[in-house]
């Protein structure tokens, strides 16, 4: 009944106007705070719509913001107590250069900032039996995920080594709170200072903590790390002890042409930088959708899942990854500017 | 959108505004034997308008952000308040309070503004994809279903695709006089065409289902349909489906849901009720036909022969946008009742450019049109409208020739009509 008296809009439209929070709604929150950490990092605490179904400690949200008028879709781990009793949730980001969001979030984004919020996900977490000896190996932003494991479980983990990498004191993230645990002899703590003591080598493990193998291990940081703790562990035998946090940075670099992937047809097409992804797309047999080819009809608007493409009139890039999710381009007037998949 | 049965073997010409072999000069005579209104314009005088238009267009582009986005929200959050606000009042339409129904007068009024607005501000321009850069998938012009009789889907593409490329080509865009309607010299005269002002007065009062006719291409299917392939006809047949569950769903809304509703406040108002709505509905349906047949029908604004887009650049393409094209000049609040169609010249120029952008474009574009001698048409909505309605009566009647009245003509096309020879039928 309530359908049949919005159309064509749903009775949802109507009630966003009035309660965007309500359960049942898509999942927004409001921002209530932006609590600076280091120089160039800040927590984001945010009240999230009463449809918020809670987390697992050191699992992850997309956040989507909307900066200049244009939604960006961005993923960060979560750091709030799971049961904290005001229902606030709170994540930390670190500005990075070039970074449209990161840099929004800590600089520019005022409390009372309506976001869009997609329910927490991801298995970096630990598991409902804690191990007896925990090793968290973090570096930079990477130590996020863990914060928010050992705010919640540091009480009850017996034995919790820590080693944070930072490249310098004044970069490390929740540094007063990482030795309070640590005076209180309730975690291990070693900072590995780039400047102090270079980038962090994982052989340096065998004195840092003698007993690594004993331990189940959980690693977040910059891709490098990541790889060398998995062929770590690969070679020590114990790749089934150690679990990986990635996250990539959005940053894009936009080439000339690429391999375009029509991932529903299965159809892979090594593009030109001049040719319209329409017309390869079509050369190559996969059913497109199409209009005036000219760039102002929307006819052929098709989502990007990943990639990077450049408008052939204006030269404007239009990229998107992963995390930040589809982003619909017109088909007609822009070529790929590096591998794309697109959602046809 | 179409799945690409005539998929072209190069590059669409329009995607540049220059090109690779010279285009030829225009001739001073269109084939009708009236003037080119670009004639006096060089190939390369061409190209050179096209890169100043996309100039402009760069300019408004890169510049789009935080307040055109709350521009558009804040139409669509005042167009459902009233749409609200109206159909609650609607509710107690029945009330009689010395001798009027106040809820009557003040839910109609409030619910063919808030009709106005959804189609023309905010429907017609989402569906161009003017919002798309914010990525809201609410407010997408592959999301946006209109409060219309035409299915969006539909109308995107004889719009969106067909209308804003082919901008009054004969022959190419049946916009021009939406094949009822005879508004240029150059369309050829029938018998058909002496009663359109008839025609003409019936297609405003209903207009939306007028469209979705026109959109579903039902004409062409009831002429053509014996020689129609299998393929196409299923064609049809699926957006018929589409057409008829749109209707359906919009009427069940304004002439039984929301009468229904007010039945339950016993205060008599249900058939009230149904009565707002269907004044409601054709008060959209004559406004909205009012300010689309200003957009290129008023006398000054030119049509276009087939063979001349042949190899057509974007410069050119952009030149014919402007000459087909002619504005209403008003106050704020009537281009904003108007979905900024009052600025059609710049619309069609940039059909994806944010509607609250075109005022401050519009002085840019009448200025390069005056340098370059080129017509930029505009006037008042009285003065546009009587000028459209000037020419339906007057076109109606054949174009006098040497050696013959027109009077003889209609009775040479009833005649011949009578016996059953054709003649009367609509072609351009």
């Amino acid at each position: 009944m309530a359908e049949a008296l919005a159309t064509p809009l749903v009775p949802a439209d109507y009630l966003d106007l009035f309660d965007p929070m309500r359960a049942g709604a898509d999942l927004r929150g409001r921002v209530v705070s932006v609590t600076p950490e280091t120089t160039d990092a800040a927590t984001v605490t945010i009240r999230p719509g009463r449809g918020w179904s809670g987390h697992v400690p050191g699992q992850y949200i997309r956040v989507g913001i909307d900066i200049d008028g244009v939604r960006h879709w961005r993923a960060y781990s979560l750091t709030h107590r799971a049961d904290a009793a005001d229902g606030l949730i709170s994540f930390t980001t670190k500005a990075i250069p070039d970074g449209v969001v990161s840099n929004h979030l800590v600089r520019r984004t005022a409390p009372g900032t309506m976001v869009m919020l997609d329910q927490a996900t991801g298995d970096f977490s630990l598991p409902r039996t804690l191990p007896a000896k925990a090793l968290f190996i973090t570096a930079g932003s990477g130590i996020t995920p863990v914060m928010g494991m050992l705010r919640n479980h540091l009480n009850a983990l017996d034995d919790a080594v820590q080693i944070h990498c930072a490249p310098t004191e004044s970069d490390v993230i929740f540094r007063d709170e990482l030795r309070g645990y640590a005076a209180a002899s309730r975690l291990t703590l070693h900072e590995n200072l780039d400047d102090v003591a270079g980038v962090l080598n994982l052989a340096s493990l065998d004195w840092l903590v003698p007993d690594w193998r004993e331990r189940e291990v959980w690693v977040c940081g910059p891709t490098g790390l990541l790889d060398a703790a998995e062929s770590h562990w690969e070679t020590a035998g114990l790749s089934d002890r150690l679990h990986v946090e990635r996250f990539r940075p959005s940053v894009v670099e936009p080439g000339e042409g690429g391999i375009v992937t029509f991932a529903n047809t299965k159809v892979t097409v090594d593009a030109d930088g001049a040719t319209p992804i329409l017309d390869a797309g079509e050369a190559a047999g996969v059913l497109m959708p199409s209009g005036c080819r000219m760039g102002i009809c929307f006819g052929c608007v098709v989502p990007l899942k990943e990639g990077a493409v450049r408008d052939l009139r204006t030269g404007e890039i239009t990229s998107t990854d992963e995390n930040s999710g589809d982003v619909r381009i017109q088909t007609c007037i822009n070529a790929a500017a590096g591998p794309c998949d697109i959602d046809l | 959108m179409t799945l690409a049965p005539e998929r072209p073997t190069t590059i669409n010409s329009r995607l540049r505004v220059d090109s690779d072999t010279r285009r030829p000069q225009r001739p001073e005579l269109k084939k009708s034997g009236r003037p080119n209104p670009a004639a006096h314009l060089t190939p390369e005088q061409i190209e050179e308008i096209g890169r100043e238009l996309d100039v402009i267009r760069a300019e408004v582009m890169d510049s789009r952000g935080a307040s055109d986005a709350a521009y558009i929200r804040k139409v669509i959050k005042t167009q459902r308040y009233l749409e609200m606000g109206s159909r609650a009042a609607l509710l107690f339409s029945g009330v009689k309070y010395k001798g009027i129904r106040p809820m009557w007068w003040l839910g109609t009024a409030g619910l063919s503004v808030a009709k106005i607005l959804e189609n023309m501000e905010i429907g017609h321009n989402v569906m161009h994809g003017q919002w798309d850069w914010m990525r809201d998938p609410k407010i997408h012009s592959t999301a946006w279903e209109w409060d219309h009789a035409s299915p969006s889907e539909q109308w995107k593409h004889s719009h969106n695709q067909i209308h804003h490329t082919f901008t009054n080509v004969l022959g190419r865009d049946n916009d021009l006089g939406y094949g009822i309607l005879r508004v240029d010299e150059d369309q050829k005269w029938t018998l058909f065409y002496l009663f359109q002002p008839v025609w003409h007065v019936a297609n405003a009062l209903m207009f939306e289902y007028s469209i979705a006719a026109y959109d579903l291409e039902l004409g062409g299917y009831l002429v053509k349909r014996k020689r129609m392939s299998e393929e196409d006809k299923a064609e049809f047949r699926k957006n018929a489906k589409a057409t008829v569950a749109k209707i359906q769903a919009q009427m069940t809304k304004d002439y039984v849901g929301h009468p229904a509703l007010a039945a339950a406040t016993f205060t008599g108002s249900a058939r009230h009720t149904l009565t707002a709505n269907i004044v409601a509905n054709l008060v959209r349906n004559v406004w909205s036909n009012t300010v689309i047949i200003c957009g290129h029908f008023p006398s000054g604004i030119e049509t276009f022969e087939k063979t001349s887009i042949e190899g057509e650049t974007r410069g050119e393409w952009y030149l014919r946008q402007m000459l087909g094209s002619g504005n209403i000049h008003g106050s704020k609040a009537m281009h904003v009742m108007t979905g900024n169609l009052s600025h059609q010249i710049e619309h069609h120029l940039f059909p994806d450019m944010p509607s609250n952008r075109y005022a401050e474009i519009a002085p840019k574009i009448r200025d390069l049109m005056e340098r370059h001698d080129l017509k930029y048409v505009t006037g008042s909505l009285p003065k546009q409208v009587g000028s459209v309605y000037k020419k339906v009566v007057e076109l109606s009647l054949p174009p006098k020739r040497e050696g013959t009245t027109r009077r003889a003509t209609i009775l040479r096309a009833a005649k011949k009509a009578l016996a059953g020879k054709g003649g009367a039928g609509r072609r351009y």
